[in-house]
């Protein structure tokens, strides 16, 4: 048994034994140079055949991210060839959904689309669906929400359609590219994450097929079934702005103001504190007075979450924040640093916020937030306009605010003749119970949960009022609002990140 | 002390939350003649609806030779104003008919003496006349240069670094002083150069002035920083006031801190950095004298 010979009849019958087939030696080997070989991988696809191939049936779910913001072209080329395919009945799994998806309300009326699953809607899409334009409800998850039901399979996606900035043969992707012939760049790709590992199908949609290897990488080649190459994911300039603009609103400034001091006084701003913030006017302008009281008494904080914007960048450069951790870049200065900055680190929105303990939510220290309305019981909206219009997105707002250790939400008391602070908020999106501080131009809130931290800021000369005293003094001003005109059909149901049925939104009649 | 324009109410109703220590209501320039009587209503309103948290409320009414003067006079008294700010004055005899005419609408409301008057100098003439325009009533509580229409009028305009304004401003400050009321200076319009103001009002702090005036609540916190004593300066005064005090206890008239002697001027002094630091919320009036 010396030779292979010899020994051909054992392997057949061990082959049997083992029910396996018998090596057939039937490889062809090619000898091109690699570079031009890789160029013709099996996974390289267009659109269309990725979605035959994909097995994708009507009925089905599909699944997209938002990481291209305003810019995204990628929601709607798909949905549009599913439709010229004639595909009907599907349900989107996105992370988010904005303006610029307006085209899917011809999809909702041909029954191409008939669910929608996401964190937000904006403009014409949000106002039809507000109206009652879908059949079923919308279900509205935050960030981490969606993470956590993306990976424990409540939420399943048959088929993920995933952009990115560039991607190789293989299907490593990223959120940024380094060739020359880079057209987009959105930095981090947390959204997308989840949806990479857990859809049964992955198609990468990019604008910048890019040779092997694509690393480091946000989404890796295990995950990745097909590869599309596109003229364009997204319109840059709508995708990330370029420049920091600080706010020269004074009311946001004094907003910003109140909110550094509650930060810096109110018992967590200590050596080694992390920190979100958000990317609006007043937050933004926040981190500034925070980053004047670090460096003026040499403190550090060991992370920031987000939601990276520049300004957090600057400090991590600076030696201010030892480390970014970062689902989704702000802007182009964020999504710029993680491609260069070895310790500003791309995570999935599991990795972020979900409930499960390890997430960076937990870990968290401080965060600020926004709101369209909050109430007298710190309850918070980010949803839904006072006119019972969906116009916004749960986003990672209630992660935040349940995990970290202070959350503090900014509001103004009236935006023109439109009260803030009221009786009760319009959607329940934030529960009080989790919100700790309340600033607005009128003065600050604490929540009576936490009388300790009230007594700190009240000894750091902070004047704290009570939420009926704000609530009271914006209804003098502007009046208490007329109930809004809803009618008997559910139009959303607003998911804790716990996976129960927090609220619901009722369609908005004329 | 903060100019809004008497036409907007938006910004009326958010005045105090920038905590500025006065605000000027502005019927004057800041409102059309086809605004001029809406504005006027809406002043009075304000004045009379709004809770401006103790900010001294200032209204900046046209002058009383036109037709909408002395209607700003009896609507801001009616609601409640406490200082009327008179523009373009040139001479105390102007001082002396807006006096007269609040006396006129105070007795007729029962309130007499409650308003008091601030005057704008504009003007060369103005300038000239300065000292007997601080003295013309006992209702001034000060008197501020208004630089545009006084460059105009001088045939210049407005530098950098204010050459234009140096005898004028000098010439208010010691008019003030020599009146024994407060003096304001003019505004700086321009939002995107923090830097020029910053220096602006450095100059005019160090000329002598209380005051500066500002068009934005982004202009508060650089007034008030420059205004503020300095940590040395209180602790300095602090010693001051406390050897006085000590020294009264003794009854003995001349006390000396840090070996040096402290005379009136200085005692004053020391009282003034109190004032300031109890007024930019440096300190409360407990812990500045106790």
């Amino acid at each position: 048994m010396s030779s292979y010979m010899e020994r051909s009849a054992t392997v057949k019958s061990v082959a049997a034994a083992m029910n396996k087939q018998v090596f057939a030696n039937k490889i062809e080997k090619s000898g091109e140079f690699r570079k031009e070989y890789q160029m013709k991988g099996s996974k390289i696809a267009t659109l269309e055949d990725a979605i035959i191939k994909s097995g994708l049936k009507d009925g089905m779910t599909i699944s997209f991210h938002h990481h291209f913001r305003g810019g995204d072209k990628v929601v709607n080329m798909v949905v549009g060839k599913l439709a010229e395919m004639g595909f009907k009945n599907l349900t989107i799994a996105a992370s988010s959904l904005s303006d610029v998806h307006a085209p899917l309300i011809e999809h909702i009326r041909n029954g191409v689309v008939t669910g929608i699953s996401t964190s937000g809607l904006r403009g014409e899409l949000a106002e039809e669906i507000s109206r009652g334009l879908l059949k079923e409800p919308v279900v509205f998850r935050s960030h981490g929400g969606r993470g956590g039901a993306v990976m424990s399979g409540e939420l399943h996606i048959d088929v993920a359609f995933l952009g990115a900035s560039s991607c190789d043969p293989a299907g490593n992707a990223s959120g940024y590219s380094r060739s020359e012939n880079a057209k987009s760049i959105c930095g981090a790709l947390g959204y997308a994450i989840p949806d990479s590992m857990m859809a049964d199908k992955v198609v990468i949609i990019t604008d910048d097929l890019v040779e092997y290897p694509n690393i480091p990488n946000a989404i890796s080649e295990d995950d990745v079934d097909y590869v599309v190459l596109v003229d364009s994911v997204g319109d840059s300039s709508k995708i990330s702005s370029g420049a920091i603009r600080d706010t020269k609103n004074p009311r946001d400034i004094l907003l910003a103001q109140m909110a550094a001091k509650v930060i810096i006084n109110g018992g967590y701003f200590q050596d080694g504190f992390s920190i979100q913030t958000g990317s609006g006017g007043a937050s933004l302008a926040a981190v500034k007075y925070i980053r004047e009281s670090m460096i003026e008494k040499g403190i550090h904080a060991s992370y920031a979450l987000g939601g990276i914007t520049a300004h957090m960048v600057k400090m991590h450069e600076e030696g201010l924040i030892h480390r970014l951790i970062d689902v989704q870049s702000f802007d182009r200065v964020a999504a710029e640093s993680i491609k260069t900055n070895l310790l500003h680190k791309g995570v999935g929105a599991n990795e972020y916020a979900s409930t499960a303990e390890g997430s960076a939510v937990h870990y968290l220290d401080m965060v600020i937030l926004s709101a369209l309305e909050v109430d007298v019981n710190f309850n918070v909206n980010v949803l839904v306009g006072s006119n019972g219009v969906i116009r916004g997105a749960v986003g990672g707002h209630p992660d935040t605010a349940a995990e970290s250790a202070l959350s503090i939400v900014v509001c103004p008391l009236m935006r023109g003749r439109i009260p803030c602070v009221v009786k009760e908020v319009t959607t329940l999106v934030t529960p009080g119970s989790t919100v700790d501080v309340i600033v607005t131009e009128y003065g600050i809130a604490v929540n009576p949960r936490r009388p300790e931290l009230a007594e700190r800021l009240r000894k750091a000369g902070l004047e704290i009022v009570d939420i009926h005293e704000l609530q009271r003094l914006a209804y003098d001003y502007v009046g208490e609002p007329d109930p809004l005109p809803f009618g008997d059909k559910v139009v959303g149901v607003v998911l804790n990140r716990d996976g129960s049925v927090q609220d619901v939104i009722m369609n908005i009649l004329d | 002390m903060m100019f809004i324009p008497g036409n907007n109410p938006a910004m009326m109703q958010d005045a105090f939350i920038y905590r500025p220590d006065s605000i000027m209501l502005d019927l004057e320039d800041a409102v059309t003649m086809a605004e001029k009587d809406a504005a006027r209503l809406l002043v009075h309103n304000a004045l009379k609806s709004i809770d401006f948290r103790g900010i001294e409320r200032v209204v900046r009414i046209n002058p009383l030779s036109t037709p909408y003067g002395r209607k700003d006079v009896e609507a801001v008294i009616k609601g409640g104003v406490d200082v009327i700010r008179m523009p373009k004055t040139e001479t105390a005899d102007e001082v002396r008919e807006l006096e007269a005419e609040i006396e006129k609408v105070e007795t007729k409301l029962g309130c007499l003496g409650r308003t008091r008057i601030m005057a704008a100098i504009e003007s060369a003439e103005g300038i000239c006349n300065a000292y007997a325009i601080a003295k013309a009533s006992k209702r001034m509580m000060g008197i501020a240069l208004g630089a545009e229409d006084y460059t105009a009028n001088l045939k210049t305009q407005r530098t950098p670094g204010g050459a234009e304004l140096l005898f004028a401003r000098q010439t208010i400050v010691v008019a003030a002083r020599a009146a024994g009321i407060d003096c304001f200076d003019t505004v700086f319009s321009n939002l995107d150069d923090m830097e020029s103001f910053r220096n602006e009002v450095e100059l005019i702090h160090n000329l002598g002035f209380d005051g500066k005036s500002i068009i934005n609540p982004r202009q508060i916190s650089i007034v008030n920083e420059v205004f503020a004593p300095k940590a040395k300066d209180i602790e300095k005064a602090r010693k001051i006031i406390a050897g006085i005090k000590e020294a009264e206890a003794k009854g003995s008239g001349v006390i000396s801190v840090n070996g040096k002697m402290v005379d009136r001027p200085v005692v004053l002094r020391a009282q003034r950095t109190m004032e300031l630091a109890i007024a930019s919320g440096i300190l409360t009036r407990e812990e500045a004298y106790e």
